[in-house]
């Protein structure tokens, strides 16, 4: 019992199926236990009102936002490497779960800017790295759409998603050299095991952290089994076809 | 090597080639921003450097689609994919061909467009330093660009949208090593990581245009 027995599209489907009822169940009970904690039942930020709330929409998305992305660049390792169509497709099948996720961090993120730093956008690092991010994110999946030969497809797109990676990388750090930020640092370093957010605000966001996980998982599982089926259904079109 | 890279050059030169073609089109870019910010000397100085880079990458960009799309359609890739020289190679002497007939002449001419841009004196130096260290890496990535739309019909926008994000390294570090130079601060940071981006594109991009081109002629 190997976890690339799961690379066999039949066993793939076989589990997502007996797996993703639960995960929906989970993914949304925990969203919708975090937002509706966060938005009703915390306090209002001394300094920042109710617009602190906010966070418990845009902080899961930003941090679903780059997983998704790398979660691509495993995923496309994996096709390079082994060669398994099911991981080719649950990469593209992630991509446009991680761009949605991109755009709600950039619109809560300029909601919340407006009131706070008094502009809708400003061309911190972090925003920026989140735009290029985005950028990425749409060349990625327009490379997807433009090639017609599936194998020929997830072959270039790995490539780019590997080289987008570095490229990523090095633009994060080029903007932080390029401009000083107005962005405030991370509110629970991870490393130092502090954090700068208080319990009341820190479980519903912890909550609703999960819930964004969660969604992102049941979705891209929902998504791989489609894209798995449309693949299968071009096929027995092509025998169809033949005959 | 020499043989290609000679073709390539001759092919870019001749009528229908397009040499040139980059050139006007960065001028014509330059010509363009006064009438679009105004002509006010004082604001064009300052951005002088940054719209010049900006034009050189533009132009740069535009002569991308036919780097690789008219040896794809009349087979020669194909030859050269069977041919003894390895493929990494042949994409590097494709984009050096590249840079000569593209690159180099941006490099040259930038210079006399900073005069139009009201460019600062001490920043001539720094601004045709920069473009020479960074227009190589504009080319490297730029054949990595075309390698992975060369199959796709009117893929020039494609191109575009994929090339783009991956200059972004290159454009900050550039420009800001041109702006610095203008305004007679330190270039020696920027300078130095610019070096650094080209030299990493040129060492290891030709790896994956090549893998990228294996995949389309396959």
């Amino acid at each position: 019992m190997s976890l690339w027995e799961y690379a066999n599209p039949v066993k793939f489907l076989r589990l997502s199926e007996r797996v993703l009822p639960t995960l929906w169940v989970l993914a949304i009970s925990s969203t919708v236990v975090g937002l509706v904690w966060g938005f009703f039942f915390t306090p209002d930020d001394i300094r920042q009102g109710s617009t602190v709330k906010i966070i418990y929409i845009h902080v899961p998305a930003a941090l679903i936002a780059i997983n998704a992305w790398f979660m691509m660049l495993v995923a496309s390792l994996i096709w390079l490497i082994r060669r398994h169509h099911v991981s080719a497709l649950a990469a593209k099948a992630a991509a446009p779960v991680g761009v949605v996720m991109t755009l709600i961090a950039l619109i809560t993120g300029a909601i919340w800017g407006q009131p706070m730093w008094g502009t809708w956008w400003v061309w911190d690092p972090r925003l920026t790295s989140f735009l290029i991010l985005f950028l990425f994110y749409l060349g990625y999946i327009a490379l997807w759409e433009a090639i017609e030969d599936s194998d020929t497809a997830a072959d270039l797109t790995a490539v780019l998603c590997m080289v987008g990676s570095v490229f990523a990388v090095l633009s994060r750090y080029a903007v932080n050299f390029w401009n000083q930020g107005l962005h405030q640092g991370t509110s629970i370093p991870v490393a130092t095991g502090e954090r700068s957010v208080a319990d009341v605000f820190f479980v519903p966001l912890l909550i609703s952290m999960v819930g964004f996980g969660l969604l992102f998982l049941a979705l891209t599982l929902y998504r791989t089994g489609t894209e798995i089926r449309v693949r299968r259904t071009k096929a027995l079109l092509a025998r169809e076809g033949r005959n | 090597m020499n043989a290609l890279l000679i073709r390539d050059i001759r092919l870019a030169v001749r009528a229908g080639g397009g040499f040139g073609l980059g050139l006007a089109f960065f001028l014509i870019v330059i010509v363009m921003v006064p009438f679009a910010v105004g002509a006010d000397t004082g604001l064009l100085s300052k951005t002088a450097p940054g719209v010049l880079w900006i034009g050189a990458l533009l132009a740069c960009l535009l002569s991308l689609d036919r780097l690789l799309a008219l040896d794809f359609e009349d087979g020669t890739l194909d030859l050269l994919a069977t041919a003894p020289l390895p493929l990494e190679a042949a994409l590097s002497v494709k984009a050096l061909a590249h840079w000569i007939t593209t690159g180099l002449p941006l490099v040259i001419a930038a210079p006399v467009l900073g005069v139009l841009m009201n460019l600062p004196t001490q920043g001539y130096g720094w601004l045709v330093l920069s473009l020479l260290l960074g227009t190589p890496a504009l080319s490297v990535i730029g054949t990595f660009g075309a390698a992975l739309t060369v199959g796709i019909k009117r893929g020039g926008l494609l191109l575009s949208l994929l090339v783009l994000p991956l200059y972004v390294p290159t454009l900050i570090f550039g420009a800001e090593a041109a702006r610095r130079g203008a305004a007679g601060a330190d270039v020696s940071t920027p300078m130095l990581l610019l070096a650094g981006i080209s030299a990493a594109t040129i060492a290891l991009m030709p790896f994956a245009s090549a893998a990228v081109l294996k995949v389309n002629l396959r």
